[in-house]
């Protein structure tokens, strides 16, 4: 159920109906009420960061050796309780396959390897931290990894000009919670370091929902008819950075992908 | 040709000509020779909730005017709006691939020309003076101050250290084939006639995000006035923080790379960049840079920014590049050629 609190429909609306309204709101809403923005939105300005090993592998999973053996416990995989609701991803069979196979050659095909845009939700929980600039027409989301970026239009929802690796995001606000609607998502990216997959039918509704001053809850439900056999979710807390004078700093990885990509194509020294 | 195609544009032309006109009080206003500096008429400026002026929206730079002035026009700073209909008319009734004195086209310079530009919606109709400024740098000059002999030392060494090497590696590929630093994500942010050039520009309390459609590049600059990053974090685009003087947005940027060399910088370059939105649909753009190691005197140019439409597309450079691979992989091609040859 989709409750819009417009500004403009309270005013002609009778007490009577303001206060069901609000009645509802705070029964889906927790119990934490946010500051507001000068247009009286919830205010979630701020830098934020996932702390979990979602990236790693959305499901549970335990420590494991790394994919660079040689370097020691340097990158070697932490553990997750995951962020899988019901801990299942509900796979097609074929696409089940396909995920094992992903999981098999991920240092070669995992596309944050090669440092492209990490689409969504991937960029959410992805170790680097990420910034909302929040104004009453759009809520602009930066994102260290890649400079990665997205305008969340909050007008009246419109439609993609062309498929991207970030997609179209259509946002609104159910009560406390802003709710977006991400479409036209490119089939090349992935949800995490252990092969986790989608096409380009993917749909996610992401609902970004603060729970104290320094904390928001996120989840993400996800759908992709060619994929999974139904929608699933995950969710997870994301937390401000509180440093004083915190910044996101330039993470341009290309130049840190390049050796893996062209590095077999360098001339062959002579002698 | 160019001729007939001249008389045959005549009514047109007279059109054009009647809509410049039409224009010309506008233009005349935000660029007149006595304001050193642009001014907003107070009052009619739209303003964010916390009062200051709100600059939202996506904007574009294109326009004919060229960065560097024109040698035959000597210290001329300005055109008559005469003069500016004039050259407007030349160049929207020019041919593809023609040099026209005074005006920067883009992709439809004549050294640029590579496809038939009307395959991609280039319409020389559309080309526009934003200004009755003969060049977008400011002042008697005109044009960017000679290079000192130090800065022209540093790109020579560099430039002899790549000579022969410039198909070894991606390394050797300049930053705009890598996807690391397109030419317009550059800043300080300059314009051609007829790129890409869309800006979206969203603020938040206490920043303001500057996102340039080009390979998606944005700022996010915090208008608190914080200090600089510690000079031992460079970035490509530097580090840039904010502050407003008045009704202008002054964004100070310094902690560059070596490599991003705007012009042939130094890693010193220290770019101070205004914005003023000046009416509903234009806002002006004035920077400043400095660097004592690459030239003598600091310079400034100045670019109307015109609201424009979006959308604003996903640029993904890097994700489609397929240029570096292709160019060294001919590069081992002919490696191995003449390797043969020479046993």
């Amino acid at each position: 159920m989709r409750i819009r609190l417009r500004d403009s429909v309270i005013p002609g609306t009778t007490a009577a109906v303001f206060l069901l309204l609000a009645a509802i709101s705070s029964a889906q809403a927790p119990s934490y009420r946010a500051p507001r923005t000068a247009d009286g939105k919830p205010n979630l300005n701020g830098i934020w960061q996932a702390l979990n090993a979602a990236n790693w592998d959305l499901q549970g999973h335990a420590a494991a050796k790394g994919p660079a053996p040689l370097l020691g416990a340097l990158f070697a995989v932490p553990p997750g309780l995951g962020v899988v609701e019901g801990g299942e991803i509900p796979y097609l069979p074929a696409a089940a396959a396909k995920k094992k196979q992903n999981q098999a050659n991920w240092t070669t095909l995992d596309p944050e390897a090669k440092c492209y845009l990490p689409g969504v939700p991937r960029a959410t929980y992805l170790p680097y931290p990420f910034q909302i600039v929040q104004s009453p027409q759009n809520v602009l989301m930066s994102y260290e990894y890649a400079g990665a970026v997205r305008v969340v239009n909050m007008g009246v929802a419109t439609k993609a000009p062309a498929d991207s690796w970030m997609g179209w995001s259509n946002g609104h606000w159910e009560g406390d919670t802003l709710v977006i609607d991400v479409t036209s998502l490119l089939d090349s990216t992935w949800f995490d370091r252990a092969g986790n997959f989608h096409s380009d039918a993917l749909h996610v509704v992401e609902r970004y929902t603060p729970r104290s001053a320094d904390t928001l809850l996120y989840e993400a439900t996800i759908e992709d008819p060619k994929v999974f056999s139904r929608p699933w979710k995950i969710s997870m807390p994301l937390y401000r950075h509180v440093e004083k004078d915190a910044r996101l700093l330039e993470f341009k990885c290309v130049e840190f992908a390049e050796e893996l990509m062209y590095g077999s194509l360098r001339k062959k020294s002579s002698n | 040709m160019g001729r007939r195609l001249l008389a045959s544009l005549a009514a047109l032309a007279a059109v054009v000509l009647i809509a410049l006109l039409a224009q010309a009080p506008v233009a005349g206003q935000a660029t007149s020779p006595a304001a050193n500096a642009p001014a907003a008429k107070a009052g009619t400026l739209p303003r964010t909730a916390d009062g200051k002026p709100d600059l939202q929206g996506i904007w574009t730079d294109n326009t004919l005017t060229p960065f560097e002035r024109p040698k035959n026009l000597g210290t001329k700073e300005f055109y008559t709006e005469q003069e500016v209909a004039d050259l407007t008319k030349r160049v929207r009734e020019g041919q593809q691939g023609e040099r026209i004195e005074g005006a920067e086209l883009g992709a439809a310079n004549p050294q640029a020309v590579r496809y038939d530009l009307e395959l991609y919606g280039f319409d020389r109709n559309k080309l526009r003076y934003t200004s009755t400024r003969t060049s977008l740098i400011v002042g008697p000059e005109g044009v960017v101050p000679p290079m000192l002999p130090q800065a022209r030392e540093r790109m020579a060494t560099r430039a002899a250290k790549l000579k022969g090497h410039e198909f070894d590696s991606y390394e050797q590929r300049s930053l705009s084939e890598r996807c690391l630093l397109m030419g317009q994500e550059t800043i300080p942010m300059t314009p051609a006639a007829n790129e890409g050039n869309l800006l979206q520009i969203v603020q938040g309390p206490g920043y303001v995000t500057l996102l340039h459609e080009i390979d998606h590049s944005t700022r996010v600059i915090p208008t608190d006035g914080r200090p600089h990053l510690p000079q031992n974090i460079r970035q490509w685009q530097g580090d840039s923080v904010g502050h407003w003087e008045g009704d202008t947005l002054v964004v100070d940027t310094t902690n560059f790379t070596s490599l991003t060399a705007y012009r042939g910088s130094s890693e010193n370059l220290h770019l101070i960049e205004r914005f003023t939105r000046t009416a509903d649909d234009t806002m002006i753009y004035r920077f400043t840079v400095e660097d004592p190691a690459t030239w003598a005197t600091p310079w400034t140019a100045e670019i109307p920014w015109k609201k424009t439409k979006g959308p604003v597309y996903e640029y993904a450079c890097h994700e489609g590049n397929t240029m570096i691979s292709t160019i060294l992989r001919g590069a081992r091609v002919a490696d191995e050629e003449a390797a043969k040859k020479g046993k």
